[in-house]
């Protein structure tokens, strides 16, 4: 159901890891706090042509940012002003969850080494931009997701073995998807943003919004401001997707769809640099963030390693589509420090110096040297989110043990919610002949 | 009960259905106040609101990827394909999203949606506005694929369609649009179920199945044939996923002899799938092959020659032609004519 809660207040934040972080606003002036020297290189081209049109009003795609890579905090109005209630237990908690979320990763990865996994998509170095984002939802929002997003699934409240049963081979999803307010991942590349779509226009039309008129959008009516306090009217949606999903039609058509209709959702592109062996460049001659622009919605480009920063600008595209005022398109931009997934032979395609540049900015390191400098995170509880991952994973490495493979009639099961009478023979037909080996099976036994 | 066009009996169900169920949402392109390029949702939009008839961007992906977003949200979407061709760009969507959705999220999640599709040619368009591309959704599990042959199906298999909880790829034969019969606005819980077929002429000398606008071509053919003394029954399939066996079966039975037409291409369609089932089940029965009258494996040609490519009735008469044995047997192989029938 709609909320109209403060957002700077009720979300999830309060319940798990219990921090706040700082935000960007679309346009916010936040650029003046980014070290000089962060250049996406991917982004040079893109850059260039941007600056040769002064006229545009000399956009900077620089990421805004509030804790830079030593943990040195930033104060930045624009952003700090959807952060008042994180207290230093709140930035503790956004710490954890980013350990627990690492710890769930890499162990998962060692369960795909050892046999257990079919398959896993590491998601390390991108614990800020998923953790900070996830934070900002509220349980009545809906996340559509891409197979990364297993530090999202955490913070939706998803137990970590359940995550795993897909990867497993042992089931075709692992949650109930209305319980937690998470769709099952998608593997089609960017298929997914245009259910958040959907799914938030469905959220217009329960309300008073609808119906503006036979050649008007479907959610037309306007706030009267875009700042915190401007009313809201629905929960919303976010989709999460990556570099490569940009260039996926249905990630235009989405945001084309989204935007005329001003849908309740958010576009959380995580750009971690690679698609599988494709930079980046080779999706988009401009920054991503500057595709928004061409939708007519805000855009938004964050440092995805700073999970104060990704914290405030979702919550701010979160409001901002609850209020009425239509979509986002948020661009963290971050690094997969890992394969694409355990299939996967990074060496082959990229160079050992990215990786050593970007351990620089690592997420979570960033965050406890802030932590550090503010006096509360000490070897105590450093060691004591440690342990706290270590049991979350522990638990799941139990519960992937005990996942048992599924009975072979569960193949025929849902594939139509109504009685189908061809595929109910086919079962009983597969049936009988799995019953013709019962007679060998006994007497096997019984030699 | 009244005379109405088939165009009008989709238009009288869609109203019904928008009556019935506030969760009902109409997406397509110029569905609104133009009504469709077919007047399919004539005032409809204005009879409902913008938002229960809504006019979408030009993405066949979106419209249905937004549309299962709806259904997520718990709508009952029925998403209007302007042209069979048009439906390719949402290929994904229809077969990678919708038909899966129910069995990937365990039963969870149900996608009641409804993909009105304008099918086949003889309408003398544009290339992609005349395509029969219902063998790939046949193909594809978890989809429920009808095709309707009359206005009064066309009235309560669309009803009965938006009401399943199950996706439905609707197909509205285009060269129909415009022909009348009676439609009467009937229980949906005494209708025939949307996947049984109908036995809408009893013969007994050969079984000629069909769907669609090949349904009429199909009666012509077999009141032509009735003044060479052979008596053919008509089967409209209805559904063509799944389809009605047994009552395919029970006739063939009787008649010994079955001919499959449809407009599709010949390789990997619908009619190879019923033929194959014939030949399992009715083994002892045939007196003949199975004889299929399709489209060529060609891509439909231009207007002007599209004669040469839909199955007419004299084409259905040369197909119970051979179903009787009267010509040689044509399995458009490499193989001679002559060998199969000798």
């Amino acid at each position: 159901m709609p909320s109209t809660t403060d957002p700077r207040t009720k979300d999830d934040l309060s319940q798990a890891g219990e921090s706040a972080s700082s935000a960007d606003t679309a346009h916010g002036g936040a650029r003046d706090h980014v070290p000089a020297g962060w250049v996406q290189r991917d982004t040079e081209n893109g850059a260039r042509h941007l600056d040769a049109t002064p006229d545009d009003g000399g956009v900077d795609h620089t990421p805004v940012r509030l804790i830079d890579p030593d943990g040195t905090r930033h104060e930045v109005p624009e952003l700090d002003r959807w952060l008042d209630d994180v207290d230093d237990a709140a930035m503790l908690g956004l710490y954890t969850d980013m350990v627990a979320a690492r710890r769930i990763d890499t162990e998962a990865t060692a369960l795909q080494r050892q046999g257990q996994l079919g398959l896993w998509p590491p998601m390390l170095g991108q614990e800020a931009a998923q953790i900070g984002s996830s934070r900002a939802l509220r349980e009545d929002d809906f996340v559509f997701s891409s197979y990364r997003e297993q530090g999202v699934a955490y913070v939706r409240g998803i137990a970590p073995t359940d995550l795993l049963r897909v990867w497993r081979g042992a089931a075709p999803s692992g949650w109930d998807p209305y319980e937690y307010r998470m769709a099952p991942m998608q593997v089609i590349i960017g298929a997914q943003t245009l259910h958040a779509v959907g799914y938030a226009v469905g959220l217009l039309l329960e309300t008073a919004t609808a119906g503006s008129g036979a050649h008007g959008g479907i959610g037309v009516s306007r706030p009267d401001s875009d700042g915190p306090d401007a009313p809201e009217r629905t929960s919303a949606t976010i989709s999460y997707f990556g570099d490569g999903a940009t260039s996926q039609g249905d990630v235009h058509e989405a945001m084309t769809f989204a935007s005329t209709w001003s849908a309740p959702t958010v576009f959380f592109c995580q750009n971690n640099q690679w698609a599988i062996s494709e930079p980046v460049d080779l999706q988009s001659k401009v920054p991503l963030v500057e595709r928004a622009r061409g939708y007519g919605m805000p855009g938004v480009r964050v440092d995805g390693n700073d999970v104060l920063a990704v914290l405030a600008v979702t919550r701010e595209a979160l409001h901002r589509a609850r209020a009425g005022l239509g979509p986002t398109f948020i661009e963290a931009v971050t690094y997969r420090m890992g394969p694409h997934t355990t299939a996967d032979d990074p060496t082959r395609y990229r160079d050992r110096s990215d990786l050593e540049e970007w351990s620089g900015r690592d997420p979570i390191a960033r965050l406890a040297a802030h932590l550090r400098d503010r006096g509360v995170l000490d070897d105590d509880a450093e060691a004591a989110a440690q342990q706290t991952a270590d049991e979350v994973a522990a638990t799941m490495r139990a519960g992937v043990y005990a996942v048992a493979d599924p009975d072979w009639s569960t193949v025929f099961d849902h594939v139509y919610a109504e009685p189908h009478a061809v595929l109910d023979a086919e079962r009983d037909a597969y049936g009988r002949y799995l019953a013709g080996f019962a007679d060998n099976d006994t007497q096997e036994a019984a030699r | 009960m009244s005379d109405m066009t088939l165009g009008q009996g989709l238009n009288t169900g869609l109203r019904q259905s928008l009556a019935d169920d506030d969760k009902v949402v109409l997406l397509g392109e110029d569905i609104g106040s133009l009504g469709g390029v077919f007047r399919v949702t004539d005032k409809l939009q204005s009879e409902f609101g913008p938002h229960r008839v809504i006019d979408t961007p030009l993405a066949e992906s979106g419209i249905l990827g937004t549309a299962i977003g709806m259904a997520w949200r718990g709508f009952r979407p029925v998403v209007e394909i302007q042209f069979d061709g048009f439906v390719q760009p949402a290929w994904d969507q229809i077969v990678n999203q919708v038909a899966k959705m129910h069995a990937r999220t365990v039963g969870r999640v149900t996608m009641p949606i409804t993909v009105r599709i304008p099918v086949a040619g003889g309408i003398g368009a544009a290339e992609h506005h005349s395509e029969s591309p219902e063998a790939y959704f046949v193909h594809t599990a978890g989809l429920r694929v009808v095709s309707v042959s009359n206005p009064q199906d066309a009235c309560t298999v669309l009803r009965q369609s938006i009401a399943s909880d199950d996706p439905v790829i609707f197909f509205e034969p285009k060269r129909l649009y415009h022909v009348k019969g009676p439609v009467e606005v009937e229980p949906l819980e005494s209708a025939l179920p949307m996947s049984r077929a109908r036995v809408v002429r009893p013969g007994h000398d050969v079984t000629v199945v069909t769907w669609g606008s090949h349904v009429a071509g199909a009666l012509d053919a077999a009141e032509a044939m009735k003044d060479d003394g052979v008596s053919v029954e008509v089967v409209d399939l209805r559904s063509l996923s799944p389809w009605d066996s047994e009552t395919v079966v029970e006739s063939v039975r009787r008649t010994g002899r079955v001919v499959v037409v449809h407009e599709g291409p010949r390789q990997g369609g619908v009619g190879a799938d019923i033929c194959s089932v014939v030949t399992e089940r009715c083994f002892a029965d045939l007196a003949m092959p199975p004889v299929r009258v399709t489209g060529h494996d060609v891509p439909y040609p231009p207007a002007k020659v599209e004669g040469h490519y839909v199955p007419d009735m004299d084409r259905v008469c040369y197909g119970i032609d051979q179903a009787l044995g009267r010509v040689p047997f044509e399995t458009f192989t490499p193989a001679t004519s002559t060998e199969v029938a000798a």
